[in-house]
């Protein structure tokens, strides 16, 4: 038999006691690991909303209502749509400080038109957009063509497949990659097209618009600032000098958000120090606990031929064993509960998710099965410094002298 | 192999509680030869384990020496130690006689799986008959009777072949026949070659023994051989 095997016997011939440990490594691993997840899954969420955005103010009309409408359809995929006269964009152009601005169209699809439910289709404006087109460029380099759409990750539509938008035939010819922002499940089409969906809704008796004409509106205009230029003084001049409309400032639309996540981060970090601290100090009174009841044991084997070192690493070996165990299953359940879950915490949380990358996901992985591996031999290392120097022959013969 | 023990003495610091050091062995000297039985006997307390697990390389003495063929082993590194144990020494202890996760073939095969010496199976087998354990080779040693453990402690013992074997008390709460067989097989041992060291209170164990040691006050007194 060899030395490998007596270890894992050891671990194996008590199921309780090693199940027991399991369970606190898994813990403590899953803790550390899922915590990290959900943590960069909502970081990179809000920045991938920050970037989304493009632009440094979003001008809606007055009516869209307060800037949390807007919030809600770019955070969690709020269905909406509102107008304003096209008039605004020339108005916006003799604003000091607005250095680029690009229109977009909404619109929402009409029930279990196209997908399972109503979809938020937004038009932009290919020549002058500044917060789409750079998002597009992965999934789709050409310029859209009529009727042509690109679908958002979250959507099941596939690439190539043509449906029906109020009764238009559009075709997918793209697909986003995940942004974990309510634009995942949007759909994304030229201006022309979004005119044309409006039109046709209309003439279906759908009143999208009452008396304007398509071509006479638009829903938001994206502002780039220029160099040099207060973002909020800019902001303020708009709301002051034109009517009707309500000019945001992209940052403020996502501080809500941010502080929410900074809440979130600070509980997460408190639940892991928590977790990893409480794991550490069962591991220790437990090892002790076990050094205790297994001194016999050890005494027999430094007779047999053990030495001190050999027995140390028994020890330490199987504490190390139990963690890597432990830890592994901690990572698969966290992965389990996490990544297919993400889009209820997402809607618990109230915050954008974006899963990081697989080189972060293996990074945090590894900090998580590392905290684990070095916290479970820590703890036994007293235990196995304390065991390799008992006094054998004393517990060999149990007080008798 | 000879094994010469000179002015061993051991002191133990009182257990909780108590003030200053009991002394155990006194200025002890002892020569052990190789195809002999020994047999330490006294009254509980006397010292007579102390002295075996000194011989045995598992306690270390207050003062003296104990060789090995010549060689001091309390000057040997842990590891030296071990491996001498392992491969020279084999130990029957009284109490702890076996690690439960494993089956009573595994137990004996112990030493085997320490040393670097190949697993010898057929003599694993063979004290498995000879100790009438067959039935429980295959059977974890924590279900096993105080009678079963104290035949696997000595198979385990006798595997490596060793050139001397300590049994402390090996055939207390036995029956006759299972004491005579442990005591049978540590003689067959000893015609063997290899030096049988006994501590034990009974009588019988006496009467066959070459070399019969008496503990009194903390020193040895030798009364046969």
């Amino acid at each position: 038999m060899s030395i490998k095997k007596l270890l894992l016997k050891s671990i194996t011939g008590r199921p309780l006691r090693s199940l027991a440990l399991l369970f606190i490594c898994a813990i403590m691993s899953g803790a550390v690991y899922g915590g990290a997840v959900v943590w960069a899954s909502l970081d990179n969420g809000i920045s991938s909303l920050e970037k989304r955005l493009g632009a440094d103010i979003i001008v809606v009309p007055k009516s869209a209502g307060e800037k949390t409408k807007l919030e809600e359809m770019l955070l969690q995929g709020t269905v909406g749509y509102f107008y304003m006269d096209k008039s605004v964009s020339d108005e916006l152009d003799k604003i000091d400080g607005v250095e680029k601005q690009s229109s977009q169209y909404f619109l929402v699809s009409a029930s279990s038109e196209c997908c399972s439910a109503k979809v938020q289709i937004i038009g932009f404006d290919e020549d002058t957009d500044i917060s789409v087109k750079p998002w597009l460029q992965n999934s789709y380099s050409k310029r859209l063509g009529q009727n042509e759409i690109i679908v958002g990750s979250k959507l099941t539509t596939k690439v190539g497949q043509i449906f029906k938008l109020y009764g238009v035939e559009c075709k997918a010819v793209g697909k986003l990659e995940s942004t974990g922002t309510g634009v995942d499940t949007a759909v994304y089409a030229s201006s022309d097209t979004v005119k044309g969906l409006i039109r046709a809704a209309q003439s279906k008796g759908i009143s999208v618009l009452s008396k304007q004409s398509p071509d006479d509106v638009i829903s938001s205009v994206y502002i780039k600032v220029r160099e040099g230029y207060d973002i909020d003084e800019v902001t303020a001049k708009i709301n002051l000098d034109i009517d009707g409309v309500q000019a945001v400032r992209t940052r403020s639309m996502i501080t809500g958000t941010a502080d929410k996540l900074s809440v979130l981060s600070a509980g997460i970090t408190i639940l892991i120090a928590a977790v990893c601290i409480l794991s550490a100090v069962i591991m220790l009174v437990v090892f002790t606990a076990l050094a205790n009841e297994r001194k016999g044991e050890f005494a027999l084997l430094r007779v047999i031929g053990f030495s001190r070192a050999r027995l140390a690493r028994q020890v330490l070996g199987e504490a190390f064993v139990i963690c890597v165990i432990g830890a592994l299953a901690g990572i698969a359940a966290a992965s389990a509960a996490v990544f297919p879950f993400g889009a209820l915490i997402e809607k618990k949380a109230d915050l954008p998710m974006l899963s990081p990358g697989i080189l972060s996901v293996t990074g945090y992985a590894l900090i998580a099965f590392s905290a684990v591996c070095v916290t479970g031999p820590l703890a036994s290392a007293y235990s196995a410094y304390r065991l390799s120097r008992i006094d054998t022959g004393r517990i060999l013969r149990e007080g008798d002298s | 192999m000879i094994i010469t023990a000179k002015g061993i003495s051991k002191s133990y610091k009182r257990g909780k509680g108590g003030k200053g050091f009991v002394q155990v062995l006194s200025d002890t000297d002892l020569s052990i030869e190789g195809g002999k039985v020994y047999v330490i006997y006294g009254r509980s307390g006397s010292g007579k384990s102390t002295l075996m697990n000194i011989l045995a390389g598992i306690l270390s003495p207050s003062s003296g020496s104990v060789s090995y063929d010549g060689r001091d082993i309390y000057s040997l590194s842990d590891r030296e130690l071990s491996a001498l144990r392992c491969l020279s020494v084999g130990y029957i202890p009284q109490m702890h006689s076996a690690v439960g996760t494993l089956t009573v073939r595994e137990n004996i095969l112990l030493p085997s799986a320490v040393s670097e010496k190949p697993v010898d199976s057929a003599r694993a087998d063979e004290l498995i008959d000879l100790l009438g354990l067959t039935e429980l080779a295959d059977v974890r040693a924590n279900v096993l009777s105080g009678g079963e453990l104290r035949r696997l402690s000595l198979a385990r013992a006798l595997v490596n072949s060793p050139s001397v074997i300590f049994a402390d008390e090996p055939t207390n709460d036995l029956d006759d026949e299972c004491a005579k067989l442990v005591v049978q097989t540590l003689h067959a041992s000893a015609q063997a070659g290899a030096a049988v060291v006994i501590v034990t209170h009974e009588l019988f164990a006496r009467s066959d023994a070459d070399v019969v040691l008496c503990m009194q006050n903390s020193s040895l007194v030798r009364e046969k051989g």
